[in-house]
């Protein structure tokens, strides 16, 4: 089957060579750009965060309104001017003079309504943005981890971003269109009020028009977006180019991947030399329509003023008018596209901001009190990220004030999750886990997360200093509190002979330092935090050997006095240990110390035997023998 | 050789103070080399230019001859003619106009179209260019410059490049032509109405490219405010874990309210900005068209002008107002331009460190055999600081060496002089007796192979990624690749085995699988010398070993060098380096170095001490 594929994908090709199996680039599976033009749903959920700014909303429809009007009756100013004033032989300066002051007029209304039209509408849309995008960002604090596990960074950010900008723009062209639908049919009611005969022959145009543009439109947008889509493709390409230069030029890649790329960038200019056709070919569609409404009014409406059926300025009026009347059209089936484009982006906003919430606070809960002892207990706790396929099963210990317990076993085993529980990141499914003594569904998280401080794995850092970053969000920590924790843990000294201490800028996630670094960096926090409990997740990333004595050091300082959780990998960090606790496929199998375990010769011994640096890459054939092998093979 | 990246880096940042620093002299030479760009294709160009010409003084006789319909219609009224000769004035009026129109259609089409060609065919020129520029540039210059940097300048400078001959080049001769043309048939028709017609053009040819730039200006320092409230966000959802284990999400709602409000203020002043100098605009063409309805009607009262001249005015100044607003925006496109061309014509313009020499021959491999004589390296941003020094080894075709030494002590940089990524500062390296500087550097990554540090994996399938360096390889050599790196039977175990897609949007792999792929993939090349620089950090001792096993076959007809800290992946080595800042202070192998109890000996001690106290504690 393999093969067959095979032999499908590298057929030769005409001159004899296969083509390579290489590609530039990934092909990214673009998101449904376009909905429905209408969706009652997202309509009703933007509503609620259109509401506060109802009245300003309001104000900005009677001023698109006012502005429309303006525009309309500056061609029957004119008009005014010209038959009352001019036009068949008449001369006489009053019309003249009303139709100036008339024009005065207009135009100061026209000037206000715009300034209000636009600034309201304008602010009121980035109000709105930023409104939404804080609603979906404060949701995304409290939603499951496990839906945040499950959903790239990537992802959320193009809601956060690309999502609401184009509801932001749906807001600011809903109100525009008003203004196009009103200036639309007030141009058809005031040719039809300045001649019906004449209003209807030049209005027959407009169906044309629309009737094209339906026949054209989805045409052009499949070519717009090809050319979007073909865009992305040559921009993934090249971004793969710079973040894989390393790799591609030590393995001499340059001529390969320039003619790959070639392929994708002359096709990005094919699609987007068609979306240019599709784009201009309306240009002279419109003209010509234009053309053919001033040639009907200068022939029909001309040979109408002749026979004195028409006054000039009528005629006059009708010219201006079909100067302008493209224009709303134009508009408004761009403002179709924004429409349908803003219903898949607000489809997907409510899809994140309802992501349930699962763990939540208890209408009365507790605060733990900080003197609370510091013991964590797990009591018959059964817990699966699916509930069908439990991670853990009926674990049951107690972790007593101090302890140090190290919990270990293989990939897999639920060490993980257990940890997680105690910090109720996740509620368990039967049982129940206590911290101090209370079942920690009843305290509230915020007391619950200030007294356990958590390392994890991969330490993560925020931008900003070394001092923003040891201290976090521990506003009330001191300056000296901070340099006394990084000295505790031995970072002072690297810190100092950073180029600002602790004032240097640290670069995005802390990339400047190194990770063992790092790893003292986010134990210093860790300190700081000051809580009783502490969840610490043993980094398995191999360390050079000077840094990891001092990671075992700190370690040792900031487990000092506190009870102590620890996913461990080290050995040094399991023999260290108070008690050891072994998980094998969620179930708490062993527990004691080195020597207890190894003497009960069970799952730590065997696997403690066979001298893996870490306990969690084991390859799985190993697992499965190491248990009927037995001990003692190294004795 | 000391390139020092580091202007370069500063210019191709997106920095404010960089960007206000280019100057106009800057500017206008980079404006003249993007418009050489456009020259490049004359015949696109031409006809772009061409129907510009035609279709803005097609544009300019539309308000004449509605000015002459509405004349015919007064004039012969007032004669009092025979109504059949007056029709067929109006009728030959009527499709001059159609015709004069379809043709404006016709004729903006064609310049729009073939304006968008040019920059199209220049975009992909310059795309192609900088795609193959970066692929050449030295590790000096890419450590130098954030990818995050790089990334906008082909991406964004590279739009605002192309976009600059349809925005910027066509549509100044066609606002020139409008404009110049407009203003001499009003003028020419009557001075004072036409003086007054024109009033608005010169504030709003003023005002409107100010407003541009300001808008301009705090768009770039609303970028730099999103971009803070993006990073704020992206922290968050990335270190989500540590936000809830410290409970501080009230604390980043404190940090997003903040980076909010100052990126929405900015957001509320630019609309402030734009509609205050709209409306103004608009309001100084209304006045205008105001003064000529006023002065004009004036006029036709007098019976200077017909009522024709006064619609075609009207007419003439809604058809000018559009280009005298759109005057902003051409200044918009030339400043646009010369930033963005700045950075690209920056990138397009830096040399590589390393490249070939002008006689490069090809790599002639003998019997393979590696030397460094008093091999010296320091980096162009700190010439000062030597990183290694008077380095000296052999190896000879089979033979392994061991580099060990603490972070920082140069181990990697040997790696990286090898194949040239870096060149050295003193000394040199040479293969079969030929500098490596002398030979052409495709011949050299041919021989040299470097297992890296980090293995970046490329999104495609596993087959894909482990053939990177072969692409015209067969099956059967991919897969014992992957055997040979303990890869294989994890790869059959996928669902879709080698098709399995991995990398950045793939299935993900643990830091171990990544190693054992980069180590697969170089074993596809082939090469003369094959280095592992501490890759193998992430593998866990028991595959490790059995990597080894796998390679002894390999390893006899080449030269292997490997780069750890963990002494079990380079004990057997047939030489040992210890390397202290920059410098060998121990050499030997792995017994020798054992007995003459230095550096090497209590590294070992350090690593190997908790299992020998193991070992007595469990007897």
């Amino acid at each position: 089957m393999a093969e067959e594929l095979e032999a499908e994908r590298h057929d030769v090709r005409e001159d004899g060579r296969r083509p390579p199996r290489a590609v530039v680039g990934s092909h990214r599976i673009e998101e449904e750009m376009f909905g429905r033009a209408f969706d009652g749903k997202v309509i009703r959920r933007i509503r609620v965060f259109v509401a506060p700014y109802r009245a300003k909303l309001a104000l900005a429809v009677a001023a698109v309104l006012l502005f429309t009007a303006t525009q309309l009756v500056i061609p029957l100013i004119i008009r005014y001017a010209i038959d009352n004033g001019m036009a068949g032989g008449v001369a006489d300066q009053g019309p003249l003079t009303l139709a100036v002051i008339a024009f005065a007029i207009a135009i100061l209304f026209n000037f206000a309504a715009s300034l209000v039209q636009e600034t309201v509408v304008g602010r009121v849309a980035e109000n709105v943005l930023f409104d939404i995008r804080r609603a979906m960002f404060s949701h995304l604090q409290r939603v499951s981890l496990s839906f945040m596990d499950k959903t790239e960074v990537g992802r959320l950010m193009s809601r956060l971003q690309g999502d609401v900008n184009s509801m932001q723009e749906f807001l600011e062209t809903s109100v525009i269109s008003v203004g196009d639908v009103v200036l639309l049919f007030g141009i058809v009611a005031a040719m039809l009020y300045l001649d019906v005969r004449l209003g209807l022959l030049t209005l027959a145009v407009l169906p044309v028009l629309f009737l094209v543009r339906i026949v054209w439109l989805p045409r052009a947008r499949a070519a717009f977006m090809a050319a979007h889509e073909s865009n992305s493709v040559a921009n993934g390409a090249l971004a793969e180019a710079i973040h894989g230069v390393r790799a591609v030029q030590s393995m001499d890649r340059q001529d390969v991947n320039f003619a790959l790329f070639d392929d994708k960038a002359s096709a990005n200019l094919r699609a987007h030399l068609t979306a240019a056709k599709y784009a201009q070919v309306m240009v002279p569609i419109v003209d010509t329509l234009t053309g053919i409404a001033m040639a009907i009014v200068v022939v029909v409406g001309g040979s109408m003023v002749l026979g004195g059926g028409l006054d000039v300025g009528v005629m006059v009026a009708f010219l201006f008018y079909i100067q302008r009347f493209f224009d709303p059209i134009r508009s408004l089936t761009m403002q179709y596209s924004v429409m349908q484009r803003a219903m898949a982006s607000g489809q997907r906003l409510i899809a994140v901001l309802d992501v349930e919430v699962a763990v939540k606070d208890k209408p009365d809960a507790l605060t733990l009190p900080a003197d609370m002892d510091g013991s964590v207990e797990f009591r018959n706790v059964t817990f699966g990220y699916d509930p069908k396929h439990p991670v853990l099963k009926n674990v049951s210990f107690t972790v007593r004030p101090g302890e140090t317990v190290a919990v270990v076993g293989p990939t897999g085993s639920g060490k993980s999750s257990a940890m997680a529980l105690v910090h109720r990141f996740y509620d368990v499914q039967d049982g129940a886990v206590l911290v101090g003594g209370h079942d920690v569904r009843d305290l509230t998280q915020q007391s619950l997360g200030e007294e356990i401080a958590m390392v994890l794995q991969e330490p993560f850092l925020f931008t900003g200093t070394v001092r923003e970053n040891i201290r976090y969000n521990k506003a009330d920590a001191t300056d000296d509190a901070i340099e006394e924790a990084a000295r505790a843990v031995g970072a002072h000294d690297f810190i100092m002979a950073l180029p600002q201490g602790y004032d240097t800028e640290l670069g995005e996630r802390g990339g400047s330092l190194s990770l063992g670094q790092r790893q003292l960096l986010s134990f210093a926090r860790a300190l700081v935090a000051d809580a009783k409990i502490l969840v610490l997740d043993e980094a398995t990333a191999s360390i050079d050997s000077y840094t990891e004595r001092q990671i075992q050091k700190a370690l040792a300082t900031v487990l000092e006095g506190r009870t102590g959780l620890v996913i461990a990998h080290r050995l040094a960090t399991i023999r260290g240990a108070d008690r050891i606790m072994v998980l094998r496929e969620g179930e708490l199998i062993e527990s004691g110390n080195h020597e207890e375990l190894m003497r009960a010769e069970g799952l730590y011994a065997s696997l403690y035997t066979l001298n893996f640096s870490s306990f969690d890459d084991i390859p799985e054939g190993h697992f499965a023998t190491s248990q009927s092998d037995g001990a003692g093979s190294r004795s | 050789m000391t390139t020092n990246y580091a202007a370069s880096a500063a210019a191709l940042s997106r920095s404010r103070a960089h960007v206000k620093a280019a100057g106009l002299g800057a500017g206008a030479s980079t404006i003249w080399r993007i418009t050489r760009l456009a020259l490049r294709h004359p015949f696109k160009v031409g006809i772009a230019l061409g129907s510009t010409v035609v279709a803005a003084i097609l544009q300019l006789s539309i308000p004449q001859l509605l000015g002459m319909a509405v004349d015919q219609t007064q004039t012969i009224l007032a004669a009092d003619n025979a109504a059949g000769v007056a029709e067929a004035a109006l009728l030959t009026t009527a499709l001059i106009l159609l015709a004069v129109s379809i043709g404006r259609g016709l004729f903006t089409m064609t310049q729009n179209y073939f304006a968008e060609a040019v920059g199209h065919h220049t975009g992909y020129e310059l795309r192609l260019a900088c795609y193959e520029k970066i692929q050449r540039l030295s590790f000096s210059f890419h450590d130098a410059v954030h990818s995050g940097d790089l990334i906008t300048v082909v991406m964004l400078d590279l739009e605002g490049v192309r976009m600059f001959f349809s925005t910027g080049l066509v549509r100044l001769v066609l606002l020139t032509m409008l404009i110049g043309i407009g203003a001499y048939l009003l003028l020419s028709t009557d001075m004072v109405l036409g003086l007054t017609a024109l009033s608005f053009v010169p504030f709003v040819a003023w005002r409107s490219p100010l407003t541009h730039l300001r808008l301009r200006a705090t768009w770039l320092d609303l970028q730099e405010k999103l971009g803070i409230l993006t990073k704020v966000m992206e922290e968050n959802l990335g270190g989500i874990r540590v936000v809830r284990a410290f409970a501080a999400q009230a604390f980043e709602m404190t940090k997003f309210d903040k980076a909010s409000r100052a990126a929405l203020a900015l957001a509320h002043d630019r609309v402030g900005i734009r509609v205050r100098n709209t409306s103004a605009m608009t309001l100084s063409f209304f006045i205008s068209m105001g003064l000529v309805l006023w002065i004009g009607g004036g006029k036709v009262l007098a019976d200077e002008i017909t009522v024709g001249t006064l619609a075609s005015f009207l007419t003439f100044m809604t058809i000018l107002q559009m280009p005298v607003r759109q005057l902003g925006m051409l200044v918009n496109a030339f400043a646009r331009a010369s930033t963005c061309g700045t950075r690209i014509f920056t990138l397009l313009d830096i040399d590589p460190a390393v490249k070939d020499g002008p006689d490069a021959k090809e790599l002639a491999v003998g019997d393979g055999t590696l030397r460094f004589d008093d091999v010296s390296f320091a980096y162009p941003a700190n010439p000062e600081l030597g990183v290694i020094r008077n380095v000296n080894f052999e190896a000879r075709r089979g033979q392994t060496i061991g580099i060990v030494g603490p972070p920082g002590s140069g181990k990697s940089t040997i790696a990286h002089l090898i194949p040239r990524f870096y060149d050295v500062t003193g000394g040199r390296i040479t293969l079969d007796g030929q500098d490596v500087r002398d030979v052409s550097l495709q011949s050299l990554r041919r021989a040299v192979a470097v297992v890296q540090q980090d293995s970046f994996l490329f999104t495609t399938s596993i087959e894909n990624n482990i053939a990177y360096g072969d692409p015209w390889a067969h099956n059967p050599r991919i897969e014992r690749a992957s055997e040979f790196a303990q890869l294989h039977n994890y790869v059959l175990g996928l669902p879709q085995g080698y098709g399995t897609v991995v990398g950045e949007r793939g299935v993900s792999l643990s830091g171990g699988q990544r190693q054992r792929m980069s180590i697969a993939r170089t074993l596809m090349l082939k090469p003369a010398v094959m280095v592992f620089d501490d890759s193998t950090a992430a593998i866990d001792a028991g595959t490790e070993q059995r990597i080894r096993s796998a390679m002894t076959e390999f390893a006899k007809d080449r030269v292997t060098i490997i780069i750890a800290h963990r002494l079990s992946s380079l004990m057997h080595a047939d030489e040992i380096l210890f390397l202290e800042n920059g410098e060998v202070v121990e050499r030997g192998t792995h017994t020798e170095l054992i007995e003459s109890g230095g550096r090497y000996k209590a590294l070992y001690d350090l690593q190997f001490r908790d299992e020998d106290q193991n070992d007595g504690g469990a007897a």
